[in-house]
């Protein structure tokens, strides 16, 4: 479904991601994971076409990608929920998932998926009228998830979700991102929080330092030397 | 927040039963039909200019809150559309060049060119922010005025600071707004005329703005203003929906200009400086940012009160005999009072929308219940705590 090859991003004079590889396969959740400063992020903010890229190629269903800015991407499936939750503060919970719809013109089926995410998850039907600035920040996170499925998206790119998060929270985050992952939706996941991820996704990388240094199933990389050591703290 | 008194809540809530509807539109029609023979029979000819710059201001605040209300782009140089549309009407219907071209050519034209320009001043200034944007947008205005005051030389396009003088007014189908019309019984004067095209292009700027704010494409301005690349990620075409607004908004104010040429049949740099921006950005702000309703209330007090203050010289003078305080320094004085009092008390403007109201409301209850909400993590503030 993605496929990354070569990537190459920075900011300024500042080389950030230095050539990386990374495939995402129709229906998988894969996580990258790794320290502060490795390069997550940017990754991400690359492959969603918030940050120009360097070099490399970005490619989405066969279909190159690598030089359509965001909404292009967006409208071909790949949607990104970014890093600190990004909601509309200042509108309603029911008016940030009619943005996530923004694109699509079947109103009955937007509609449909309004009730299904107020199914999912139901602490934001009973918050549909209120700001979503004013909500929990699991709560943000719920809408920023809510609000990007919206797109009804093939591809979900998920910037941090825990971040910030009381561990019960982050907890209820990850239940949820299985069922999404289950529905059939091909999800990229980035979380310094190692252990979680790996015990949700099928696949991972490991981020360092800007290059990609390991990789495999997740179940291999939990139960690796290298990676207990450096992020499970074992 | 300060409570109204009940009776000045039942008169701004939105009436209840279909009749009482439209009973109370029939009335706000009249009065809007007949303000012009109140205001004058009551207070006097003069205020029938005023009442025509109110209309005029109206449809300059209106095409700001359109850039800083709705997009959230902070424009500190948003006289300069203004100006381009005033010295459009200026230059193609006066002596100056000869030209006369006729009125129904020329709005439309400036708010054309005012786009144009709009896009001159949205294009380099994508990619900033805040204040950022507010530092080039003031450059950007303060440039059009120097051109505007140096273009005298070599060769003479716009005189100079000397300004063109002798500016046609508008002719629509042959009636001519200088001049004195008898209906029957009534007489119109000119400034009556001004008023009824004013309040026709006002009104249609109004309803422009109400049907953009609940578009598509007023949705996708209000969700840039909230957070960028969300509004990315959501599908909108962020650069276009930016440049959109700017030329929207310029458009807007070019309307405006051209009015405000004939209006006065003369224009002058002078007249489109920072303070003139700066006034415009307040009538946004103190009436209620991105709120029509309540930028329309903005717009009317910050012109009808200045013109009030005019009194207060007279007063002095005849109280004590001399102007100790200058009534436009008190215009300033007055000005700034109203704006920290307004930020501090109601901060998202005096008429806000109901949203923002919501917004307000809910902050100020915050600090009386700090006790978590079920379900709240302790890192809920944690948004931008840490780095990546």
């Amino acid at each position: 479904m993605l496929s990354v090859r070569a990537m190459a991003l920075g900011y300024r004079s500042i080389v950030a991601v230095r050539g990386i590889d990374l495939d995402v396969g129709a229906g998988e959740l894969v996580a990258v994971i790794g320290a502060n400063g490795a390069g997550k992020t940017t990754s991400l903010k690359g492959i969603a076409g918030a940050l120009p890229v360097r070099a490399g190629s970005i490619v989405l269903d066969g279909e190159d990608i690598t030089r359509l800015p965001v909404h292009e991407r967006v409208r071909r499936g790949l949607s990104l929920v970014p890093e600190g939750r990004g909601i509309f503060a200042r509108l309603t919970v029911a008016e940030n998932l009619d943005m996530g719809a923004y694109l699509r013109r079947d109103a009955a089926g937007v509609l449909a998926d309004l009730d299904r995410s107020y199914t999912l998850f139901p602490r934001l039907g009973e918050r549909r009228r209120q700001l979503a600035g004013t909500l929990s920040g699991g709560e943000q996170q719920m809408l920023a998830i809510a609000r990007a499925l919206m797109g009804r998206p093939r591809l979900l790119l998920l910037d941090e979700p825990s971040m910030g998060l009381a561990p019960l929270v982050t907890q209820r985050i990850f239940d949820t991102i299985r069922s999404i992952a289950a529905e059939r939706v091909s999800i990229l996941l980035v979380e310094q929080n190692a252990r979680a991820a790996l015990e949700l996704a099928a696949r991972a990388y490991v981020l360092e330092g800007g290059c990609i240094t390991l990789a495999g199933a997740a179940g291999e990389l939990l139960s690796s030397d290298a990676v207990r050591r450096a992020y499970l703290g074992e | 927040m300060p409570r109204l008194p009940a009776s000045a809540a039942a008169l701004f809530a939105a009436p209840r039963t279909p009749l009482a509807r439209s009973v109370l539109t029939a009335l706000a029609i009249a009065a809007l039909l007949l303000a012009p023979f109140l205001v004058d029979a009551l207070l006097g000819r003069a205020w029938v200019r005023v009442l025509d710059l109110v209309l005029l201001y109206t449809m300059l605040a209106l095409g700001l809150n359109i850039v800083v209300g709705f997009a959230g782009l902070l424009d500190l140089g948003y006289i300069a559309f203004f100006a381009v549309g005033a010295y459009l009407y200026a230059l193609c219907a006066s002596p100056h060049f000869g030209l006369h071209l006729p009125f129904w050519l020329l709005l439309p034209a400036a708010a054309l060119v005012a786009g144009v320009f709009g896009m001159l001043l949205g294009a380099p200034t994508l990619k900033l922010r805040g204040d950022y944007l507010a530092i080039v947008t003031l450059g950007f205005g303060e440039i059009i005025r120097i051109f505007l005051n140096n273009l005298n030389a070599p060769i003479n396009l716009t005189n100079g600071p000397q300004g063109i003088t002798l500016i046609r007014p508008i002719e629509v189908a042959g009636v001519s707004m200088a001049k004195v019309h008898t209906i029957g019984p009534l007489s119109i004067p000119s400034l009556y005329n001004y008023y009824y095209l004013f309040l026709a292009l006002t009104v249609l700027v109004v309803f422009i703005s109400a049907r953009l704010q609940h578009s598509r494409v007023g949705r996708a301005w209000v969700a840039i203003r909230e957070d960028e690349l969300a509004a990315s990620a959501s599908g909108v075409n962020t650069r276009n929906m930016k440049l959109l607004a700017f030329a929207m908004g310029a458009s807007f104010g070019g309307i405006a200009g051209s009015l405000y040429a004939s209006f006065q049949g003369f224009v002058s740099p002078e007249s489109f400086g920072l303070m003139e921006s700066i006034m415009v950005l307040c009538m946004v702000v103190l009436g209620g940012m991105g709120h029509i309703r309540g930028v329309v209330l903005g717009a009317a007090l910050l012109v009808t009160v200045p013109e009030a203050l005019r009194y207060v010289g007279g007063w002095q003078r005849s109280l004590l005999g001399e102007v100790l305080v200058e009534p436009s320094d008190l215009r300033l004085l007055l000005f700034g009072i109203a704006l920290v009092l307004v930020m501090r008390w109601r901060p998202a403007g005096l008429w806000p929308s109901a949203i923002r109201q919501r917004e307000f409301a809910r902050t100020a209850g915050r600090g009386l219940d700090p006790g978590p909400g079920p379900g709240q993590g302790p890192g809920q503030a944690g948004r931008q705590e840490r780095p990546h």
